[in-house]
């Protein structure tokens, strides 16, 4: 054990059992898996990408290049899990990754032997001999070799949830800045929201030895989170990332709800996606450190110095007994102060500098340690058990250091993520030797180390005015400054970013790794603008997006081009900040849940009746019923056409849409949107109507019934419904204002039923009995009229899709099961039944009406055979687009009829058409079969198909070719109508 | 992004379907070169890079066609309009 | 310029690498070329490397406002196929596939091309039909297609939400030849290729006017001055309307931006290409093991190389709806690339009314694959200014005679293609 015996702010009370690759250990609250795992001594955690190089814990953050682990186990099982934000919860079990077969003993890490030949760029250049074997032998091993962790291969078992937030004023991060952005702006009056990534505010407070108003760090950070949690307009988001800046002030957030519990509680998310809605932000993300390249600096036990500071103070636990600390930082210097108070020795500290501020070198003067100045770390030596001494040149002499841990700092990286979202790029500060933010997001502000401040006072002050400034954008009067008094630390720098000479992998990214020499390759090769060098080498796309590394790689890059940093540049960091599960962008949208379902008012009366559900966009429709002692969908179907034509059926058509237009210029609107006149049309009367897209291809179909003089409602198809009444609202709106109508969609305030056959009448009769009469005289073909049904309105329609004498009620929707049930009843006394869409589709095939399957947006009115219908006297929408000569050729498909030449063969639409005779190519393709249905009348299968010069080939014999389905039969070109081709029944 | 509705305020973009450009107006079809027009109208677009006035439908709000003024470089909004009040 | 092969790699390995070269010369404009190509993206420079390699035209000069590659061949899904429904395109897509399936012995480049197969699951009986008479025409024109049913795709894809799904998986049309290709790549080995050549390859060189003279181009101005030219070729999808707009065209185009995903690198999970029937999500796994997919485009006109939340949300439900085991799977990164979307999804390869500029462009969602096809037909035109046979539909007038190609039949509503 390394744990230190006392301080640190986790629970000593509260013992936490975990454990890793099997063998078990002890935590406490408070821990992450990464602080148990030092306290506990583990140094080897998990293999790099592609030459499973033994790696520890590099550092204490989100930014963590190697420890990553598979958490979990079974559904749960969650690859490349950072073990260094992972909250210790008591029973967790991590499994390192990418090892075989064991982590200690990982047989793969004999890659290294070849890599003299796995260098950057190396798949580009090989694996092309012989060519059959890229896909069979390279890549299946390459495949199976690459990748991190195993995802689970099962369907994850938790929940997500998404909510959106609104506020004032979004401070993202909690260090000193963040702490004080938030208070300021709360104090303020202002509604704040603030975002913690990890489970304690704080930040850097919580991990150095400083003092805010006399009182250590992480107290001060308590008093701020007490008072700002007492503020009713404040929120306080722990374990939240915000992971991404979008458009209008939204910003994207993840709140892992549950991920610190085995698992979430019953009716708990695991995580929960946000939409923060802000006014203004203040970014105070601070900052992460960078190491520095040398060799082998990617031994366990190397571990960025500011990582060391959090691990020995926040965790109390002891990442080496006795370390080399070498940085080119101030603050790194007070890494080796730390750990001597902790009861640690530090064998020496390595400053590539040759000038080092007394003040800083002065409290280790007599702790042992020795100081090198103008020196630098050449190589760590050890191995998988970590480092076990370290290589240090001095003025041409070269030491060697014994120690069994290695602190490095080699400056910082703001966390610019957030700023450059929106398309700014960040900007190099030669004063600081970094990019810091550039032009900012409208609305956001940064604060503290992510803007390049990293003293604490600076923090404390930059956080405060940037949380006065935002509160006073929304409109509130600037509270009285109050700004805690605490120490700026030294913090210079001077950047160096590799030490050349020692013998050894030098490695600037380490999860990927990418190693100065593949950066030198790729500058060689003339891969030299960074997004290049990041795209040959794989620099900085592994799981931490290179926070720690890309800067170190493209200041090589610069060092080798001889170019300066600013010229040079940095990629463009893409959202999200930190990987976020797919599962939580997702939310409820799985499963049954992915789309909305709408259901009919005789949904459950269907499923009583012995429907068979079918999907209909986001509708549910009964498919056909199930009649006692039948077993297959087409026995059924088969009835209910024969029921129907013989007798009478019920149908529900509920689902259509249904559109009220009223106005006194309603008629003059319908005459422009449909190509045939409804304006004429009288009162009480019906009629089937064709619309268009402008660009003259049909766009939907349906009836329209004029209701009153200045009423009239549309039906549309149930696919198009929505899309139909966006397109009435934008001729209504945008192009034609001036017309005196109003609209509003009703498909879901009528049921509405189709009773169609012979004695349909009948049926219809018995619903209103006295109320109307509904005889042919009375009521023709295509007749409409509103009628109480006692106190109940309704509107009848005679309309038919079936070709039968047919009629279609509508009413309330809250009525409709009960007018349903009443329908069938008297259908059945009559002989009748219900029948579903199945039964719908066959008749409306043998009559040889359109649908979906021809109204595919690729059809214009005269391939349907409909051109008649289109109006020369009047403008409408599509009419002049439809002049085009690529719609009028005559060489167009047209719609016919096929019925199999053998009647027992079975027909299937999507099959082509092609002459008998024709070989099977592209050339001789006439057309494709766009419906086909089973027809108990005609006695076989029968479809409708789109054919070049289609009626004028009625009569003759072609060939339905389906070779993905082995179909290839002779069939008859026909009339499209198969049933009445006068139209006698309808009009009965 | 979120889009200012005149008569719904502030709301997201979820709640809006795009048509585009406003610019091309529904030429006269009983101009002499009216196929000309209407190709122009229907297939045409300036497609600027930088301030736009264009369709959004609230499909999932109170229904209407607004005409907003956004910038295809920053997505930022300059301001929105109801496309039956809009004098153009 | 080494040709790469296992003595080259051996020899280079034993000496640390020290005797690699730039894989293209990284050129300085030169006064006049026969033809300059504006855009140093796949189908610009797989067309420099067609005009050179096929048609003995290698004084040509590729202009590239950043560095190569940088727009849309270096953001996208990297997926390759010929599946395509209508005449005007199967035979384009299919010459593009074939070359595709040559490619890497061709440029001697290892471009990854990965024929592992392309699935479109149907969800209903019509979309199954739809896919059959796909399939169909597919095969008439020489394609490989297999439609299979719940059983033929459970056994390619077991782990697909076969019992609880919302909108059920009926079947899928595969096209066993498609599959993926390492982007990148592609327009690093076609810049080898045409650099060996003698194309000049031209970064940083931003393109701000074409010179016209009484209807004819003679030169472009850019960033790093003038330079006159005997055709200019544009091949800057995303971005064609602003270089249109200099000579004065107006197109059938808006840009648009479709954003993409690839995840945390995890080991094979994914076998082939996936896509979704039922919503906007499609799905494979790249060699480096990040799961790469995509959707729908955000559907407004933009400039900016970036999204919103909607369609990032949109997205992940589809694949959450499809393949629950995603679910704790991250999202590493997440961009965008903009598209010329034409007005009826389909490309243009074609002159334009001014002498000597032609035009590529209106690629939409799918200009990766077209790369080889694409830059093949281009360098035809250019070359014999006459269209290849199989890229004859893409003429920039069928818009107004009504000869479109609209595969999704939903007409001039360039976000719905």
């Amino acid at each position: 054990m390394t744990r230190l015996g006392s301080g640190g702010l986790i629970d000593r009370s509260q013992q936490l059992r975990f454990t890793f690759d099997g063998k078990s250990y002890a935590g406490h609250a408070g821990d992450t898996l990464a602080s148990a795992l030092v306290a506990n001594d583990v140094k080897l955690v998990g293999r790099s990408f592609k030459y499973h190089r033994p790696r520890g814990i590099l550092t204490a953050g989100a930014e963590e290049p190697n420890a990553l682990v598979e958490l979990g186990t079974g559904t749960r099982r969650e690859p490349n899990t950072r073990a260094t934000t992972v909250e210790l919860f008591d029973g967790l079990v991590a499994s390192s990754q990418n090892r075989w077969p064991t982590l200690a003993l990982d047989l793969l890490s004999l890659n290294q032997l070849l890599s003299p030949f796995f260098v950057g760029g190396f798949y580009y250049k090989t694996f092309m001999w012989p060519a059959s074997f890229w896909e069979k032998v390279y890549e299946p091993l390459i495949r199976r070799a690459a990748g991190l962790g195993r995802a689970s291969g099962l369907p994850d078992p938790d929940a997500y949830e998404k909510a959106t937030a609104f506020c004032d004023v979004l401070v993202i991060g909690s260090g000193p800045a963040g702490l004080m952005a938030a208070r300021t702006a709360a104090r303020a009056g202002a509604r704040v929201i603030l975002c913690e990534d990890d489970f304690r505010l704080g930040g850097r407070l919580l991990a150095e030895r400083v003092e805010v108003e006399g009182r250590p760090g992480a107290e001060f950070a308590r008093s701020v989170e007490d008072e700002l949690a007492a503020m009713p307009e404040v929120r306080i988001f722990r374990r939240t990332q915000v992971f991404g800046t979008y458009d209008g002030g939204t910003y994207g957030a993840l709140e892992r709800v549950a991920d610190h519990l085995l698992a979430p509680p019953p009716g708990v998310p695991r995580q929960r996606l946000w939409h923060i809605v802000a006014r203004r932000c203040v970014n105070a993300m601070g900052a992460v450190e960078r190491p520095i390249a040398f060799a082998d600096n990617d031994r366990p036990g190397v571990m960025l110095a500011a990582a060391v500071r959090t691990y020995v103070n926040r965790f109390a636990a002891l990442p080496a007994r006795r370390a080399v600390v070498f940085t080119t930082t101030d603050d790194g210097w007070r890494t080796a102060q730390d750990l001597i108070a902790a009861g640690a020795e530090v064998s020496a500290v390595v400053d590539p500098r040759r000038e080092v501020p007394d003040s800083i070198m002065a409290p280790l003067a007599r702790s042992g340690a020795r100081l090198l100045r103008a020196a630098k770390v050449t190589r760590a030596i050890g191995g998988s058990s970590g480092v076990k001494a370290v290589e240090v040149a001095q003025g041409g002499s070269l030491l060697r250091i014994e120690a069994d841990g290695l602190a490095v700092s080699g400056g910082w990286n703001p966390q610019v993520g957030l700023t450059t979202h929106k398309g700014s790029r960040a900007r190099w500060s030669p004063e600081l030797s970094t990019f810091v933010p550039g032009s900012l997001p409208e609305g956001m502000r940064v604060a503290g180390a992510v803007s390049g401040d990293y003293g604490l006072s600076a923090c404390l002050r930059a956080g405060h005015d940037a949380g006065s400034a935002a509160a006073q954008d929304c409109g509130f009067a600037a509270a009285s400054p109050d700004v805690p008094r605490a120490e700026d630390e030294p913090i210079a720098v001077a950047p160096l970013w590799h030490v050349t000479g020692g013998r050894g992998k030098s490695f600037v990214d380490q999860q990927n790794d990418v190693t100065v020499k593949d950066v030198e390759i790729a500058w060689r090769e003339g891969f030299r603008a960074v997004e290049h060098l990041k795209r040959y080498t794989t620099l900085g796309m592994a799981t931490d997006q290179g926070k720690t590394s890309n800067v170190v790689g493209h200041a090589i890059m610069a060092e080798l081009t001889g170019r300066p940093m600013e010229d040079v540049g940095t990629t463009v960091t893409r959202p999200p900040h930190l990987p976020v599960a797919i599962g939580a962008f997702a939310g409820r949208h799985r499963g049954r849940h992915f789309k909305p379902t709408r259901y009919v008012s005789g949904h459950d009366w269907a499923l009583r009746h012995g429907a068979t559900m079918v999907d209909a966009g986001q509708w549910l429709r009964p498919q056909w019923f199930s009649a006692p002692g039948e077993t297959d969908w087409l026995t059924s179907v088969i009835r209910e056409v024969k029921t129907t034509r013989l007798a009478v059926g019920v149908c529900d058509v509920s689902t259509l849409g249904k559109i009220d237009i009223k106005g006194k210029d309603a008629g003059v609107f319908l005459d422009r949107v449909y190509i045939n006149r409804f304006s004429t049309l009288p009162v009480g009367k019906a009629r089937y109507g064709i619309m268009l897209r402008e660009d003259g291809f049909v766009m939907d179909d349906g009836t329209t019934a004029r209701l009153g003089p200045m009423h009239y409602v549309m039906s549309t198809t149930t696919a198009n419904a929505g899309k139909v009444m966006q397109h009435l609202e934008f001729y209504h709106q945008v192009v034609w204002p001036e017309l005196d109508i109003a609209m509003v969609s009703v498909t879901e305030h009528w049921a509405q039923y189709a009773v169609a056959g012979p004695r349909s009448r009948e049926v219809i009769q018995a619903i209103y009995g006295t109320a109307a009469d509904v005889s042919n005289g009375s009521f023709p073909y295509l007749a409409c009229r509103e009628i109480m049904l006692g106190e109940i309105p309704t509107r009848l329609f005679r309309l038919s899709f079936s070709g039968e004498m047919a009629f279609e009620i509508a009413i309330p929707a809250r009525y409709g099961e009960s007018l349903l049930g009443e329908l069938l009843r008297e259908a059945v006394g009559r002989g009748g039944c219900a029948y579903g869409t199945e039964a719908l589709g066959v008749m409306r095939v043998e009559k040889g009406h359109v649908a979906g399957n021809e109204l595919n947006g690729q059809t214009v009115v005269r391939d349907l055979g409909l051109g008649r219908m289109a109006s020369s006297e009047k403008d409408y929408v599509g009419r002049i687009m439809a002049g085009r000569p690529a719609l009028v050729a005559s060489d167009r498909p047209t719609l016919v009829g096929v019925q199999p030449v053998d009647s027992k063969q079975r027909l299937r639409a999507g099959a082509h058409v092609l002459a008998l005779g024709a070989a099977t190519t592209a050339e001789n393709d006439v057309g494709y079969v766009t419906s086909v249905v089973y027809s108990p009348t005609v006695g076989s299968w029968i479809g409708l198909a789109l054919v070049k010069g289609g009626t004028a080939q009625v009569g003759t014999r072609m060939r339905a070719y389906d070779p993905v389905r082995n179909g290839d039969i002779e069939v008859n070109l026909v009339s499209p109508i198969f049933v009445d081709p006068k139209g006698e029944r309808l009009h009965g | 992004m979120r889009i200012p509705c005149p008569y719904c305020g502030s709301r997201d973009l979820s709640e809006f379907v795009y048509h585009g450009d406003a610019a091309p107006k529904r030429p006269d079809p009983a101009a002499e070169n009216a196929s000309e027009l209407f190709y122009t109208y229907v297939y045409l677009r300036e497609n600027p890079a930088g301030p736009l006035r264009e369709l959004w439908y609230h499909a999932s709000g109170c229904r209407s066609w607004l005409i907003v003024t956004r910038d295809t470089r920053t997505h930022d909004i300059a301001g929105a309009v109801l496309a039956m009040e809009s004098a153009s | 310029m080494t040709r790469f092969s296992l003595l080259a790699l051996a020899r280079e390995a034993l000496g640390g690498h020290r005797g690699w070269q730039p894989h293209w010369r990284d050129a300085t404009p030169r006064d006049f070329y026969e033809v300059v190509i504006v855009g140093g993206g796949g189908h610009g420079l797989a067309t420099a490397y067609y005009l050179a390699k096929e048609f003995g035209i290698t004084n040509v000069a590729v202009l590239e406002k950043g560095w190569i590659g940088n727009g849309n061949v270096g953001r996208n899904t990297t997926i390759i196929r010929s599946n395509y429904l209508l005449p005007g395109n199967v035979p384009f897509y299919e010459l593009s596939m074939k070359l595709w399936e040559g490619l890497e012995q061709d440029f001697n480049y290892n471009a990854m091309v990965s024929q592992r197969g392309v699935l479109n699951l149907f969800h209903s009986d019509p979309q199954r039909d739809a896919y059959a008479r796909r399939g169909n025409s597919m095969r008439l024109h020489g394609v490989d297609a297999e439609l299979l049913d719940r059983d033929g795709v459970r056994a390619i894809a077991p782990f697909l939400n076969f019992d609880d799904a919302r909108f059920p998986i009926q079947g899928g049309l595969l096209q066993p030849r498609g599959g993926t290709a390492r982007h990148d790549a592609v327009a690093w080995g076609y810049s080898r290729g045409a650099s060996l050549r003698g194309v000049d390859i031209i970064q940083n060189c931003e393109v701000t006017g074409l010179d016209v003279v009484q209807g004819r181009v003679i030169g472009v101005q850019t960033s790093r001055g003038p330079i006159r030219a005997g055709k200019v070729a544009m091949a800057v999808a995303g971005s064609t309307s602003r270089v249109a707009k200099m000579a004065g065209l107006t197109l059938p185009i808006e840009s648009h931006v479709i954003q993409a995903f690839v995840s945390e690198g995890i080991k094979p999970l994914i076998p082939g290409v996936i896509t979704f029937g039922a919503g906007h999500f499609y799905i494979s796994q790249s060699d480096k093991g990040g799961l790469v997919f995509g959707g729908d485009v955000d559907g407004y006109n933009t400039y900016a190389q970036r999204g919103n939340l909607p369609v990032v949300e949109d997205v992940c439900e589809g694949g959450m709806a499809l393949m629950p085991m995603i679910g704790r799977v991250r999202v590493l990164r997440n961009w965008g690339g903009l598209l010329d979307m034409s007005m009826d999804g389909s490309p243009i390869i074609d002159r334009s009314p001014i002498d000597g500029l032609y035009l590529n462009c209106g690629w939409c969602y799918g200009g990766f694959k077209a790369t080889p096809g694409s830059g093949f037909c281009f360098a035809h035109l250019i070359a014999k200014d006459a269209p290849h046979p199989v890229a004859a539909a893409y003429r920039l007038d069928r818009y107004a005679t009504g000869a479109l190609i609209d595969e999704k039949g939903v007409g001039a509503h360039p976000n719905l293609h």
